[in-house]
């Protein structure tokens, strides 16, 4: 049984207890216990259930490169699914229940799959499920959906209680791992001045040397490491977190660091996570080396663990995951979990060392306490379901006969280390395979390169290959001042501090145990624990051609679960590069993707939630208009009243009053989204002529005229009314969509085409409150407030002045977007509301009332005006709306000109803007297309038309809408039919696009 | 080539599978082939298995530079749809989607389409209008597609927010046979088929020249040697202006990072395929459990097929405030592809201007569902000189100005 040791623990404080809950049982642990070693503590080993085959299984690793121990953490809207158990910081009244079984995690009915194992190797779905076709969809599916997965999904109206926020830094190295090696490095590279930002993601520092033991310059490694701090924590050019884990390098020295305010202290004050977003000139990875499983049969029942974690379990928090212990290693380093356990009071039975040579140093330490060492032996297979049993011992190099059985409750397992290379590897770093270490480390010719073209990764200790203490600590050492030195700080060069520890020989690789293990022990021989990948899948991937790294994960999902490989992807490259006959560098790596282990979504999108997803642009009547009705639509990052809708009413009643109104008394429209762009300069009149289809630099001073915009491939992307302020400047009035494109296309072209022109531009949109007082009574209310001259006479249509109106500084343009008498008033923003309210107060009387944007819509279709989004969607060219008075004849050039002229724009085909009327009366269908005789080459019904916009106009009481119609112009009078997706046909007649006023005489009174 | 079905896998099991065949072959390049197809994509391996299915060209090699089905095909979010806007596009994608629905038949290969539905949320009055649109197309192309409620929606999905404040959802465009399908098992089983008809497919073989005689094309050369052929189609994705390049002539195209990532696996709780193009982000949850997440493409040209942090947080945060209860789960792996831009952003699929030589690229972001399509009308295009389904998707297009542009409908990438 695993339990805790009477001693030992030097993370935990045994006189704070802590109560937790797991699978609904209330279980005891103390402060400083991750959730994996207090649940050992209370004899739970088996913490859930794999991915495949439903077998149990048990914590195999001590950090996070844990496949197995994963739970679902917390309750309700704290609920989260798939969280590592040996990550996950104990605290007084957590609850967590395992994972991907029913009914419960002893017994659970998918573990049928586990009997049928055979049946179903690798890739198994590729081959069945095929007949009949309709069965995948509704039976295969769905049963393998439900048995996939893992963690319990959060309900599905969970609203995230926690928040998260983004935190953005800059240093000049970023030094990525807490232990001694990026302690070192980092120490290293402040001395230099250099401003340093060390990260280490669990709770405390030293990272394995206090567990490894050895000494530091003479002092234990817990001294060295406290000592190291000290100075760290008065050096005012270092900054240092832990429970941050660096967990993305992106190209030029941009990475991601993923700090957990509150997962241990849920529900404190703050945000829960806290994404750091670096910018680093240089950045040290000191992220240390993993363990690597064996693969031996049985490798998955719970109880077998890697030895470097069963000895974290033992001197970090005191546990043991149980009392008979067999060690299988093929290097030195096991022999410490060995050693550590036997001195904790643990049965250790004997090490069984692959190697026929045996250990070295610590092997002699081993057996002087009284360890038995098997040299050349092998585990052949593990017995046990649910727990550890027994093993069967027999020689490495046979094929797994001759065993011996030996009772044992746990069995610690080391197949080498591999150094930590993901962060090195997520820009591009390369990695070169030692032989003699049997390991990936990375590349020092071959780094991420900057934007400089040298390198901004500097690997450290462990991570970069050397194993033994001084070894790594003179490697950091060197990582620290070379990366100081590469972000432009002079290192003072030091001796690095002196690490002894035990001599170790050197490992020999072992990828199968026993090394010819017959087909029934490789079945049974684990790579993947979480997703069940075996040896033997492996080997039948590169039996069907499935040859490439690549091919073999995705075909096996061998490195595919929520540790990404960690422990997976070494041992199975290598039985890959065996089955094929090739060596492993040959056969690489698949790539290393951030992040390093799994983030929070919530992290991701930080602050911008609910309200604050995106900014709400507001315009100086935004308030008013909340306060009075606004139905809103959002339109870009604005928001626009729909209607004004007053109480009792509906939004489409609101809409008719609105549109009435405006064409019988007054309307008043809050226009200031309408984009307002000043060109300006000597050449600006060249300019416009070049932006615009008609001519602009021949507008008089005081005049307005409608201009198009188009596209280098001529299509019609925007509209307005361009205005000449004086002989060299003139304000652009763009779609409110569009002012911030149009402003990036006429700074694109000035600056890319025309860099030579004496030209700027400048988006004043948010300067000015812009509002449209429209209607019969117009006039009368800008007479009422008094100022300036608003006759016709003094401005008549598309004239413009600056004045006095009441005593707001206006500019008010005579131009009309609904064919009503229309002035468009420009005040500074700061007076928008007061110079609306002012008009709503002096209107009373001539009937005012706001419109929104439907009515907005309602007035310019009755008048034929196109808009840009209806009429237009990027493919239509305003020859295709009638527009070709607006183009310039006289032009040289202008954009879109060139394009206008190839063969399918003036093909007589286009489809053209007309007017539509429904025989009935009633509203066309948006969207319809007008169907045509027959169907064309790939059997779909011609058609001859669309409808691009349709209202119902209550001025006219009757549908009303525009179209494209095939020789539209040319069919004035004939009926065509749309078909709606309601099964019913619609019959128009194509009349003129203009339905009220036609002679335009209201809007120029 | 030995079936495949629950019975082979049964008798395999009995000898512990190790009877099993390759899935293809891996030869030596013979010195000439009738067609040659750079590129084992989808794209490539369709076009090479119609042309042997359908007009019984069977001299096929299909050479790769890399790792079959390692490029898009192997990097995309696996959504099957067909409802565009535009008559061209929905016509050659509605046939892909079409070929998908029987395609682990015609294969013996299961390529797990999945019809679950796609859904387009409407979020503004402009896209509801534009949805209504495509509706209207969509119905006069064949193409089956419906406009639902905001209730509707809810049904369909669960876990989403209808009621964000800051763009609640109006209704959606619901294609109820769209869906998606295992994106390496679509490489897979082609090239299984593709290999059984005899045909070659050469992996770790680069094209490093186009040799021409007279303005026709008369073979390639290769990291392995020359090799003849009497037409050439090019379907490299993302490469294909370099590869035209060799043949003498340049393509409207750009290469640009598409971004996806996916989260951790859990049980089932989305059944459907989501696209909130307002908010710019898509996403639907693969058998495994993972929620599989796309959104924009990097706002520069690159050939780095890494995923980059800005679009992951565009994305992400769209997609939290879609469906709140993805904020406690998390990101497991992020990633990038290089997807070929067309101005138009619509395919490229057309003869070139040297002789017996055709493209087939330019997909952007949504090529993977239309690979069997794209297969099938490159196909007869190289046979027989002429296909309906992509006559439209000609290079002549753009002196033309006889764009396809879709988005009209669809500006988000898919």
């Amino acid at each position: 049984m695993s339990t805790r040791l009477a001693k030992q623990g030097r993370l935990i404080d045994r006189s704070k207890q802590i109560t937790f809950k797991f699978n609904g049982t209330t279980m005891r642990g103390f402060e400083g216990d991750t959730l994996a070693s207090a649940l050992m503590a209370n004899d739970q080993m088996m913490m859930g259930r794999s991915f495949k085959y439903h077998r149990p299984r048990g914590v195999v690793a001590s950090g996070a490169e844990e496949p197995n121990a994963l739970v679902g953490l917390g309750e309700g809207a704290r609920f989260e699914p798939n969280q590592r158990a040996t990550t996950t910081e104990l605290f007084e009244g957590l609850t967590s229940i395992s994972q991907n079984h029913w009914p419960n995690l002893e017994f659970d009915v998918g573990a049928v799959n586990t009997a049928l194992a055979r049946f179903l190797p690798a890739g198994f779905y590729y081959k069945m499920f095929i007949h009949p076709q309709p069965f995948w969809k509704h039976v295969y599916e769905p049963i393998i959906r439900h048995s996939a997965g893992l963690g319990k999904a959060p309900d599905k109206e969970t609203k995230d209680a926690d928040t998260y926020e983004h935190f953005y830094a800059f240093a000049d190295v970023l030094v990525v791992g807490g232990g001694v090696a990026g302690l070192q490095a980092a120490k290293a590279a402040a001395q230099s001045g250099a401003k340093v930002l060390l990260v280490e993601q669990t709770s405390h520092w030293g990272g394995r040397a206090p567990v490894d033991g050895g000494t530091i310059d003479g002092l234990a490694p817990d001294a060295w490491v406290e000592q190291t701090l000290t100075e760290l924590k008065a050096t005012d050019n270092v900054t240092i977190r832990t429970r941050t884990m660096g967990s993305g390098v992106y190209d030029h020295g941009y990475a991601l660091a993923y700090e957990r305010l509150t997962d241990h202290t849920p529900g404190a004050p703050g945000p829960r996570h806290r994404l750091w977003r670096i910018r680093a000139k240089q950045i040290v990875t000191a992220t240390g080396a993993i363990e690597r499983p064996l693969s031996f049969a049985g490798n998955d029942v719970p109880g077998v663990m890697l030895a470097s974690a069963m000895r974290d379990y033992v001197v970090n928090w005191g546990v043991t995951p149980g009392q008979r212990v067999i060690v299988a290693t093929n290097n030195d380093d096991a022999y410490r979990t060995a050693i550590s356990l036997k001195k904790a009071g643990v049965d250790v039975l004997r090490v069984i060392d692959a190697r026929t040579s045996g250990g070295g140093a610590l092997a002699d330490e081993a057996r002087s306490l009284g360890i038995r060492v098997d040299p050349g032996k092998a585990i052949a297979k593990v017995k046990g379901g649910k727990r550890v049993k027994k093993v069967a011992i027999c020689n490495q190099d046979g094929i797994g006969g001759a065993r011996e059985e030996v009772a044992c409750d746990a069995i610690a397992m080391s197949g080498g280390w591999s150094p930590v290379v993901h962060l090195w590897s997520h820009c591009g770093g390369k990695l070169i395979w030692d032989d003699a270490l049997a390991h990936f480390r990375p590349d020092p010719a071959r780094p991420p390169l900057g934007a400089d073209g040298n390198g901004f990764v500097v690997p450290a200790g462990a991570a970069n290959g050397p194993v033994s203490l001084g070894d790594v600590l003179a490697d950091a050492q060197t990582a620290g001042e070379a990366a100081a030195n590469a972000a432009g700080f002079t290192p003072k060069t030091a001796d690095a501090p002196k690490g002894v520890s035990e001599l170790e020989l050197p490992l020999e690789p072992v990828w199968l145990m026993p090394a010819n293990a017959d087909m029934p022990l490789r079945m049974k021989a684990w790579l993947d624990f979480q997703n069940d990948v075996k040896v033997s899948d492996v080997q039948l991937a590169a039996r069907e051609g499935y040859e490439s790294v690549e091919h073999t994960k995705r075909y096996t999902t061998l490195g595919m679960a929520t540790d990404q490989g960690k422990l997976s992807n070494i041992n199975g490259l290598a039985t890959l590069a065996n089955a094929l006959g090739e060596d492993i560098p040959q056969v690489g790596t698949t790539t290393f993707r951030p992040p390093y282990t799994p983030i929070s979504m919530g992290s991701i999108g930080g602050e911008a939630r609910g309200e604050v997803f995106q900014p709400i642009r507001k315009t100086p009547v935004h308030e008013w208009n909340d306060a009075n009705g606004a139905d809103w639509e959002p339109v870009g990052h604005w928001r626009r009243p729909y209607a004004y809708v007053r109480p009792g009413e509906g939004v489409h009643d609101a809409v008719n009053r609105e549109v009435k109104n405006a064409r019988e008394n007054l309307g008043l429209l809050d226009a200031s989204t309408l984009g307002k762009i000043i060109v300006k300069g000597p050449d600006a009149g060249k300019f416009l002529d070049m932006m615009y289809t008609n001519m602009m630099s021949n507008l008089k001073p005081g005049k307005c005229r409608y201009g198009l915009m188009c596209s280098e491939n001529g299509f019609l992307i925007d509209d307005g009314v361009v205005a000449r302020m004086d002989d060299d400047t003139w304000l652009c009035h763009t779609t409110t969509g569009g002012a911030e494109r149009i402003h990036g296309h006429m700074e694109e072209w000035m600056q890319t085409e025309w860099w030579d022109w004496n030209v700027y531009v400048a988006n004043v949109t948010e300067q000015y409150a812009q509002i449209a007082v429209v209607g019969p009574n117009a006039r009368k209310v800008l007479e009422k407030l008094g100022g300036m001259d608003v006759s016709d006479a003094a401005i008549p249509f598309m004239g413009w002045a600056d004045g006095k109106i009441g005593d707001f500084d206006c500019r008010m343009f005579r131009i009309s977007f609904s064919g009503e008498l229309s002035c468009e008033i420009a005040v500074p923003a700061s007076q928008g509301l007061a110079f609306w309210e002012a008009l709503i107060e002096a209107g009373k009387e001539f009937g005012v009332m706001p419109y929104g944007t439907e009515a907005l819509h309602i007035l310019r279709a009755e008048k034929g005006f196109i808009m840009i989004g209806d009429e237009t969607d990027g493919t239509i060219i305003p020859q295709d709306l009638g527009l070709n008075w607006a183009i310039s004849k006289k032009k040289e050039d202008f954009l879109g000109k060139r394009a206008q002229q190839r063969s399918h724009m003036t093909d007589r085909n286009r489809w053209k803007l007309v007017g539509l009327e429904t025989v009935d009366g009633s509203v066309l269908p948006d969207g319809a297309y007008a169907a045509g005789e027959g169907v064309n080459a790939n059997g779909q019904r011609n058609v001859i038309g669309r409808v691009t916009s349709t209202y119902y106009s209550a001025n006219l009481d009757r549908g009303i809408a525009m179209g494209l119609v095939l020789h539209g112009p040319d069919r004035m009078g004939e009926v065509i039919e749309f078909p709606g997706t309601d099964g019913k046909i619609y019959k128009a007649k194509i009349v003129d696009p203009v339905f009220y006023d036609k002679e335009g005489k209201k809007q120029n009174v | 080539m030995k079936h495949y079905s629950a019975f082979a896998v049964a008798r395999e099991a009995l000898r512990y599978h190790t009877g099993w065949e390759r899935a293809w072959r891996s030869p030596e390049p013979k010195k000439r082939y009738d067609v040659i197809i750079v590129g084992a994509g989808g794209h490539g391996l369709a076009t090479a298995y119609y042309l042997g299915k359908n007009y019984g060209i069977q001299n096929v090699a299909i050479i790769e530079k890399g790792w079959l089905g390692g490029g898009n095909t192997g990097r995309n979010t696996t959504i099957i749809r067909s409802n565009y806007l535009q008559d061209p596009s929905a016509a050659i994608y509605e046939k892909a989607r079409s070929l998908y629905e029987g395609l682990s038949q015609d294969l013996n290969y299961n390529v797990m389409f999945s019809p679950r539905g796609v859904m387009m949320l409407a979020q503004t009055q402009h896209e509801i209008r534009g949805y209504q649109r495509t509706a209207h197309a969509n119905a006069l192309q064949g193409v089956k597609t419906e406009w639902i409620t905001p209730e509707r929606v809810k049904e369909l999905v669960p876990i989403i927010n209808l009621d964000g404040p800051r763009y609640p959802v109006l209704g959606a465009l619901w294609q109820e046979r769209g869906g998606t399908a295992r994106h390496d098992a679509v490489a897979w089983g082609y090239a299984r088929a593709c290999s059984a008809m005899g045909m070659d497919i050469i992996q770790q073989c680069e094209v490093t020249g186009v040799r021409s005689e007279n303005g026709h094309v008369v073979g390639v050369d290769t990291t392995k040697g020359a090799i003849d052929c009497d037409k050439l189609g090019m379907v490299v994705a993302g490469h294909s202006g370099q590869l035209a390049e060799m043949a003498g002539f340049r393509l409207p195209l750009e290469g640009i990072a598409l971004q996806a990532l996916v989260s951790e696996p859990i049980k089932p709780c989305m059944d459907v395929v989501v696209m909130a193009n307002t908010v710019h982000g898509y996403m639907s949850q693969s058998d495994k459990g993972e929620m599989v997440i796309g959104g924009g493409t990097d706002g520069f040209n690159n050939y780095t097929q890494r995923g980059s942090f800005h679009h992951a947080e565009e994305t992400v945060r769209a997609l939290v405030e879609t469906f709140p209860m993805i904020s406690r789960l998390k990101m497991l792996r992020q990633w990038g592809g290089i997807v070929d831009m067309t101005g138009d952003r619509s395919p490229l699929i057309s003869k070139t201007p040297l002789g017996g030589c055709f493209i087939n690229g330019g997909w952007g972001t949504g090529g993977f569902k239309a690979i069997p399509g794209s297969g099938w009308g490159m196909a007869q295009l190289m046979a027989t000189g002429h296909s309906p389904l992509t006559e439209a998707f000609s290079l002549d297009r753009f002196k033309e100005g006889r764009f396809i542009d879709e988005s009209v409908a669809a500006g988000v990438a898919h």
